[in-house]
């Protein structure tokens, strides 16, 4: 009888002693987090200018994840501002953000390309007076990321780009490059290509771009999987991004803020303007300006002019939704999506954008997305 | 463990005699105990079948729809009007790599457990039986990182050198630049994944031979290999077996290690060191997230595949053990 007592009671203690290290473990591991983000964040930490009024309890949102870091933001800023709100976005992927809209689970979606007729429709069921409606929030440069140590400013059009990616340009001193390339030292070296191993919307805005601006080259639907053959795949943006660093002679396609992040060199553009231009956030905004609004009524989805000339306009971007109900939205969570998306949509909002490798929204655009911010209903 | 002592408490089910306070005290933590044993043993069955009936109902509507033939396309596109999707890559490219990881990985772990469990002082032994356990703590995707980051440039040097010496055998042909991201890389990651398993299963067995076999054997003037051929192997032997199938298991489902490793495509190529290729499991990792409903229903199709090809392996595992098992002498 007394040892088996001894052992639980000995048991106990190394229980106790377990869950006292977890806590500590888990303390340290918080208060690290919070040092990153803050760090990270700089000095956006704090939003004065965000209203609050009618939003409190809890606000549902889901959708792309490729505006993921600056919804966190946006979530951190609004929430240490407003008190009583509670903010989730569930950063997956468009398509199940629209799902979650359409079966009326959130209060918003966020979405890399705008509602198709079929998703207007059943947005009808959801927003009982209105419909599904998209507003660009978030801008960002895709941007060509390469690994050659020889070139510090390799220039890429189009075209070229196009046919790089369908295995037709192989060697990085292909005569195209050359041309584009007069005073770059290119060696003779096989291009080995990295794409999205799964469906992303980054792959399909490429696509886009590619079809738009080179339909000779570039023949393939602007589909989320990766239509052409050869090169490699990876997993992720963040894949991607890790074979483009590890691999001489490697190119591949990624957010902006992956090659900032691991200080991998990317390509500029030869769009036909003046000079060739970089991908950032500032050229970013200038292509989206370019853009027209395609949508009608409250509806502001974009036509990007993927094939601008713009002086410094970066026209590989992809423009991520907002979708919202333009009237019929719910009493309990409309307070809450107006006053977190008119804080989004806000110059300190935007401001984040520039600041964390996305582009803001630009101006004029902008405005109209506050009105109908401010006119939902 | 048969009871003598005290008949009257045996038999569970005769009327009650005049109890005894110690009959009345043991009796519903009896029937609790049973009860809780046997729910365990009906919820597994319960969620087995579940499972498969939840693939077999999302399978049957993927399916329906598919205008390839699921089989033999070579073409993974529900999205696409019409959808087309096949398995055919990625049962080749699943047991290609899993017959890649066993071929290297059993050896080595009957190599290690016998190391252990006959060779090593034991001052070195315990210390590496741990290890050998840690690998198996490490999480796949950690195991997933190495590979793509630390292996990958490490194999392209014996990728070029098998290419110059075994490219004849054209498995080994290398017709493709780029890095080593192919099906043989994720075999010999997949072969490090399954070591520990494989390794501590087949110790354990190695270490429950009677030592009267083996002190008959080394009586009759056998050497210490002789030992461990004669009496060691046979008597493990089913226990390997099934050891191997513990671990094939593991590489036939392993997800995140294959799908941040291997380049992915849907060619079919016996070029193992060419990039490509994929493997169930890797497919639904890397389409899931950005699936239609459709699309979710087709890679839980391939997922069924994948059940049904695990059913299969352990089925026949079962199948060599229990002929086995009357040979051998253990049940192990």
């Amino acid at each position: 009888m007394k040892l088996p007592r001894k052992n639980r009671l000995r048991a106990s203690a190394l229980g106790a002693l377990a869950v006292s290290g977890a806590l500590l473990l888990t303390a340290c591991g918080s208060d690290n987090n919070t040092g990153t983000t803050g760090g990270g964040g700089g000095n956006n930490t704090s939003a004065k200018n965000v209203k609050c009024d009618g939003a409190k309890g809890k606000l549902l949102a889901a959708g792309s994840s490729a505006q993921k870091n600056a919804m966190d933001l946006w979530v951190k800023n609004y929430m240490a501002a407003c008190g009583g709100v509670e903010i989730n976005y569930k950063s997956s992927s468009s398509g199940e953000g629209i799902t979650s809209f359409t079966q009326g689970v959130v209060g918003f979606a966020g979405s890399d390309s705008a509602l198709k007729p079929e998703e207007v429709a059943d947005s009808k069921k959801v927003c009982t007076s209105g419909q599904g409606v998209n507003l660009p929030m978030v801008g960002g440069p895709i941007a060509i990321g390469y690994n050659l140590p020889e070139v510090k400013d390799l220039v890429v059009d189009a075209p070229t780009l196009a046919k790089i990616f369908d295995d037709k340009i192989k060697k990085w001193n292909d005569p195209a490059l050359k041309k584009l390339n007069p005073s770059a030292a290119l060696p003779d070296k096989a291009i080995q290509t990295v794409h999205r191993s799964g469906d992303s919307g980054t792959t399909q805005n490429l696509g886009k771009y590619l079809g738009k601006a080179a339909p000779n080259d570039w023949k393939y639907e602007a589909e989320k999987a990766w239509p052409a053959k050869g090169g490699q795949g990876a997993n992720g943006s963040a894949g991607v991004a890790a074979q483009v660093k590890q691999v001489e002679g490697s190119i591949g396609y990624f957010e902006l803020s992956y090659a900032t992040s691991q200080s991998i060199p990317t390509a500029k553009l030869n769009t036909g303007a003046a000079a060739p231009v970089a991908a950032n956030s500032e050229n970013a905004s200038k292509a989206i300006a370019a853009a027209k609004i395609k949508g009608t009524g409250k509806d502001l989805a974009l036509g990007l002019d993927y094939a601008t000339k713009a002086e410094g306009a970066y026209p590989i971007v992809l423009v991520t939704y907002e979708i919202v109900c333009d009237a019929g939205n719910k009493p309990e969570t409309l307070g809450n999506v107006k006053s977190f998306l008119g804080y989004t949509a806000s110059d300190e909002g935007q401001k984040i954008l520039s600041e964390n490798g996305y582009a803001p929204i630009p101006a004029e655009i902008n405005t109209k997305v506050r009105e109908v911010i401010a006119g939902l209903k | 463990m048969t009871t003598t002592v005290i008949p009257p408490d045996s038999p569970p089910s005769p009327p009650p005699p005049p109890a005894t306070e110690a009959k009345s005290a043991t009796r519903p933590g009896d029937k609790i105990f049973r009860g809780l044993s046997r729910g365990s043993g009906i919820l597994l069955l319960v969620v087995m079948a579940s499972i498969a009936a939840f693939l077999t109902f999302r399978a049957v509507i993927a399916i329906s729809g598919n205008e390839g033939n699921f089989l033999t396309t070579f073409e993974w596109n529900p999205a696409g009007k019409p959808p087309v999707f096949g398995i055919a890559v990625l049962l080749y490219g699943t047991v290609i790599s899993s017959i890649i990881a066993m071929v290297i990985a059993v050896p080595i772990a009957v190599g290690i457990a016998l190391f252990i469990s006959h060779y090593a002082p034991r001052k070195l032994a315990a210390p590496l039986a741990y290890v050998v356990d840690l690998l198996a703590a490490v999480p796949s995707i950690i195991y997933g990182i190495w590979g793509a980051l630390f292996l990958v440039p490490y194999l392209d040097g014996l990728n070029s050198w098998l290419d110059t010496y075994f490219g004849w055998t054209v498995i080994f042909a290398k017709t493709e630049i780029g890095a080593a991201r192919n099906l043989f890389t994720v075999g010999i990651l997949l072969a490090i994944m399954i070591l520990p398993i494989i390794t501590s299963v087949s110790r354990e067995v190695f270490l429950q031979v009677p030592k009267m076999n083996e002190e008959a054997a080394l009586a009759l003037g056998a050497t210490r290999w002789e030992v461990i051929r004669m009496s060691v192997l046979p008597f493990g032997r089913s226990g390997v077996i099934s050891a191997s199938m513990l671990g094939l298991g593991r590489a036939l489902g392993e997800t995140m290690a294959v799908a941040t490793v291997l380049s992915p495509s849907f060619l079919l190529s016996g070029h193992l060191l060419d990039a490509g290729g994929g493997t169930f499991a890797q497919n639904i990792a890397a389409k899931f997230d950005e699936a239609n409903e459709y699309g979710r229903d087709a890679l839980i199709a391939s997922g069924l595949v994948l059940f049904i090809l695990t059913l299969l392996v352990n089925g026949a595992a079962r199948l060599i053990i229990a002929r086995r098992k009357e040979y051998s002498g253990a049940n192990a």
